[in-house]
């Protein structure tokens, strides 16, 4: 066989080992500027394999790669469907977008003798990120998981606050909990079914029918994950982490972390206990219902007050996540639409404004000097000093607002339109109060930024530098191209949602 | 630990007996209990024994630093390497039949080098966390005469 | 068996995860709170590990002569689980270090109020 038939045949297991085993080889270049290299070389390549696997998919379906050649249900299955191809572009998208920027931004806020280790822990992650999207054994995805995770930890502990290290702590502390309740689910499904792969799980269960050690899976699984994707309540370590971490890391954990998780939550959800279990027997949409809803408004009151930028949109991230849970509340394809679409927008858009505050931070820096905190007294005037970077803020604003035009758009619509479709129009009116404090928080930058005079003596131009401007704005664009053309997104959002509801 | 006579000599007579040992777990992992994460830390436990007794300068210069971040590396390499072959012999990822002609021997095979590939990994990061902590216990001794000693 | 000696493996796994979350919950700190998670995560060892024995059964190798076998797949799924516990608190102590060099406490409330106070 010849070198491309073997890529080929084996794309779903390259998409994991291209960064896992990179990993390890910038270990040992140790040079900053080979380990860029690498790094940039396996995210491209990722990203190239992510592309391949959803043409793939889209022309014949579902992918089902054998680990080591033992044939599920018992070896390890890795398995691409239009969903998990989903979630793996928008990964991989985003560490191709993030890897050329954080060499401008680690250089200035992360000590120059860690460059080395950040590249290794940023592939780890992002290994273990598409690992827990591709795998289709459950075990896998926990194993996975605390791959992302453990990096994850390392990342936000980079930071060169003091409280970085106490932000990273806490994040560990709620972080292993919530995994170690996906494992306490997982072990119980095992222990009912008798295996792991999640297909052959789903099939047993519903023969099977529904025992008291299932719903305690479900509890365990719920919690687990609500946990790791920042559900209110369970958001408490959002914030600091996302405030303290570098913010190259700030905008990938951002734009994938919680994502992947909600990806976890919809495959358990759907394709594993089977929508009739989850949102017919029991009160769960009732209650996944009401945390939403107060995470969009209560996160969303919080964020106004809050005087960090970045710990201002950490709160709104918060908020945003209970959009993605509103719509699975909803338990419709139009709900699901939503939810699965706003995974996608959400991310770009919030990917982009992390990516600018980190532009941001550089240039209010005195030069040589650590990179301060993003406070609003530091931001005055801000518009005059750096328009490119204070008008992208205020265009992803305007995404996490939901103006007509933006990614954002899209989103709130189904959203309305699965409120609409249930009957609940209460709700109709709570998704457009709650963007009314999207407004509020994106006004209070504009104010700052537009309208109040720079501090006398800092009037100068200190534009960000251009490697760090162009992958922010691209992300812009990606943001206003899929809130006009949305054949990509709701297309694909869609066909998955009524495969998923309709499916079982 | 410099002056105590006993400690120092049964540490001499144990530690080739330990290091066996983990020779043992490794290759013997194929017909029982055993494998290559366990060999690792019994492998890992040996060194931290002498560091323990003989001090840290001389288990560093037995293990050194550079040697250990090269061998963490290599352990995660070499497992993947036994992936990368068997899909380079046209099988998927980690396909051990493929590693030989008859595939019963390519499954020893494959797991073999895997193990390898689990011990090298596991020892090193095992020694690595404890030079690192150890060293950071001989900063504190410097710095926590002058405050209260660091309970509360 | 029945009735309680039955479950024994289960009423145990139960007593260390509320021990071990409680722990982590009430504890502030830092070390303690580890020690805690740690505890916790033991009893998921338990819950997998424990159900995968059968009482007479043997060791999972082809042989004459034995019908029953324990399921081996609990052990390996706990081998990995044990590692990335082992790596979870390596990590979380060196950053409990860490925090004591930077903030010159690890009680969760001091460090609060140090930084409030900065």
């Amino acid at each position: 066989m010849s070198i491309g038939q073997t890529i080929g045949a084996n794309l779903p297991a390259l998409q994991v080992v291209t960064p896992l085993l990179a990993a390890p080889l910038v270990l040992l270049l140790r040079s900053p500027r080979l380990a860029y290299a690498v790094t940039l070389a396996a995210s491209f390549a990722s990203l190239a394999i992510a592309i391949a696997l959803w043409q793939q998919v889209a022309t014949m379906g579902p992918i089902s790669y054998a680990m080591g050649s033992w044939p599920p249900p018992w070896g390890i299955e890795y398995r691409v469907d239009r969903l998990s191809a989903f979630v793996l572009l928008l990964v991989s998208l985003m560490a191709a977008v993030v890897v050329p920027y954080s060499r401008t931004s680690i250089a200035r806020e992360i000590p120059a003798d860690s460059h080395t280790l950040y590249y290794v822990m940023f592939l780890l992650c992002l290994a273990g990120l598409l690992g827990i999207t591709i795998t289709g054994d459950a075990f896998n995805i926990f194993v996975f998981l605390e791959v992302s995770s453990l990096s994850t930890y390392v990342l936000i502990a980079f930071g060169r606050d003091r409280r970085a290290l106490v932000a990273s702590y806490q994040y560990l502390i709620m972080g292993s909990i919530g995994a170690t309740f996906i494992v306490i689910g997982i072990g119980l499904l095992y222990l009912m079914t008798g295996t792991l792969n999640l297909v052959d799980m789903a099939g047993r269960l519903a023969a099977g029918g529904t025992s008291r050690p299932v719903l305690a899976a479900l509890a365990f699984l719920t919690v687990g994950i609500s946990l790791k994707l920042a559900l209110f309540p369970l958001h408490q370590w959002l914030p600091n982490a996302y405030t303290h971490a570098p913010s190259a890391v700030t905008a990938f954990l951002a734009a994938t972390a919680t994502k992947v998780s909600v990806y976890v939550l919809i495959r358990f959800y759907f394709t594993v206990f089977g929508e009739s279990l989850v949102f017919h027997k029991l009160p769960l949409p009732q209650i996944m219902l009401w945390l939403s809803l107060l995470a969009m408004f209560a996160a969303n009151a919080v964020a106004i007050s809050q005087n960090n930028l970045k710990r201002l949109f950490a709160y709104s991230s918060v908020a945003q996540i209970g959009y993605i849970t509103l719509g699975l509340s909803f338990d419709s394809v139009n709900g699901l639409t939503a939810s699965i679409v706003h995974l996608f927008n959400h991310g770009l858009a919030k990917g982009a404004i992390f990516l600018l505050i980190g532009g941001l931070v550089i240039g209010i820096a005195k030069p040589g000097a650590v990179p301060p905190a993003p406070t609003f007294d530091r931001l005055a005037g801000l518009a005059r000093r750096m328009p490119l970077t204070s008008f992208g803020i205020v265009l992803g604003g305007l995404s996490l607002i939901g103006v007509p035009g933006t990614a954002g758009f899209i989103t709130k619509w189904y959203l309305i339109l699965a409120a609409m479709e249930s009957g609940q129009w209460w709700l109709v009116a709570a998704i457009l109060l709650s963007s009314l404090l999207a407004v509020a928080y994106v006004w209070r930058f504009v104010e700052v930024a537009y309208f109040r005079a720079p501090p006398a003596g800092q009037e100068e131009r200190c534009e960000a530098p251009l490697t760090m401007l162009i992958p922010a704005w691209l992300l812009l664009a990606a943001t206003f191209w899929f809130g006009l053309d949305t054949s990509l997104t709701v297309g694909t959002a869609t066909e998955i949602a009524q495969q998923l509801v309709r499916g079982q | 630990m410099k002056m105590q006579m006993v400690p120092r000599v049964i540490a001499k007579l144990l530690i080739p007996f330990i290091l066996l040992f983990a020779l043992y777990v490794q290759f013997h992992g194929d017909f029982g209990p055993g494998g290559g994460f366990q060999a690792g830390v019994i492998l890992a436990a040996a060194v931290i024994f002498y560091g323990l007794i003989y001090g840290l300068p001389l288990a560093r210069r037995a293990v050194p630093d550079s040697l250990l971040e090269v061998l963490i590396a290599a352990g995660v390499l070499i497992y993947g390497g036994v992936g990368v072959i068997g899909m380079l012999l046209g099988g998927n990822f980690l396909d051990y039949f493929v590693l030989d002609s008859d595939p019963v021997h390519g499954q020893h095979r494959g797991i073999f080098w895997v193990e390898v590939g689990v011990a090298v990994t596991v020892s090193s990061v095992m020694l690595k966390i404890f030079y690192m902590f150890a060293d950071r216990a001989n900063l504190e001794d410097e710095d926590v005469t002058d405050e209260t000693g660091g309970g509360t | 068996m029945s009735g309680f000696g039955s479950h024994f493996s289960y009423a145990v796994t139960v007593f260390l995860m509320i021990a071990g979350l409680f722990i982590v919950m009430a504890r502030g700190n830092l070390i303690k709170k580890l020690v805690g998670l740690s505890v916790f995560q033991t009893s998921v060892y338990l819950l997998y590990i424990a159900p995968g024995k059968l009482i007479g059964g043997t060791a999972p190798i082809v042989a004459s002569g034995y019908q029953i076998y324990s399921n081996p797949l609990p052990h390996v799924l706990i081998l990995t689980a044990i590692v990335v516990g082992v790596a979870t608190l390596a990590l979380g102590l060196a950053l409990a270090v860490r925090i004591r060099e930077a903030y010159g406490t690890i009680e969760e409330d001091e460090i609060l109020e140090r930084d409030v106070a900065s």
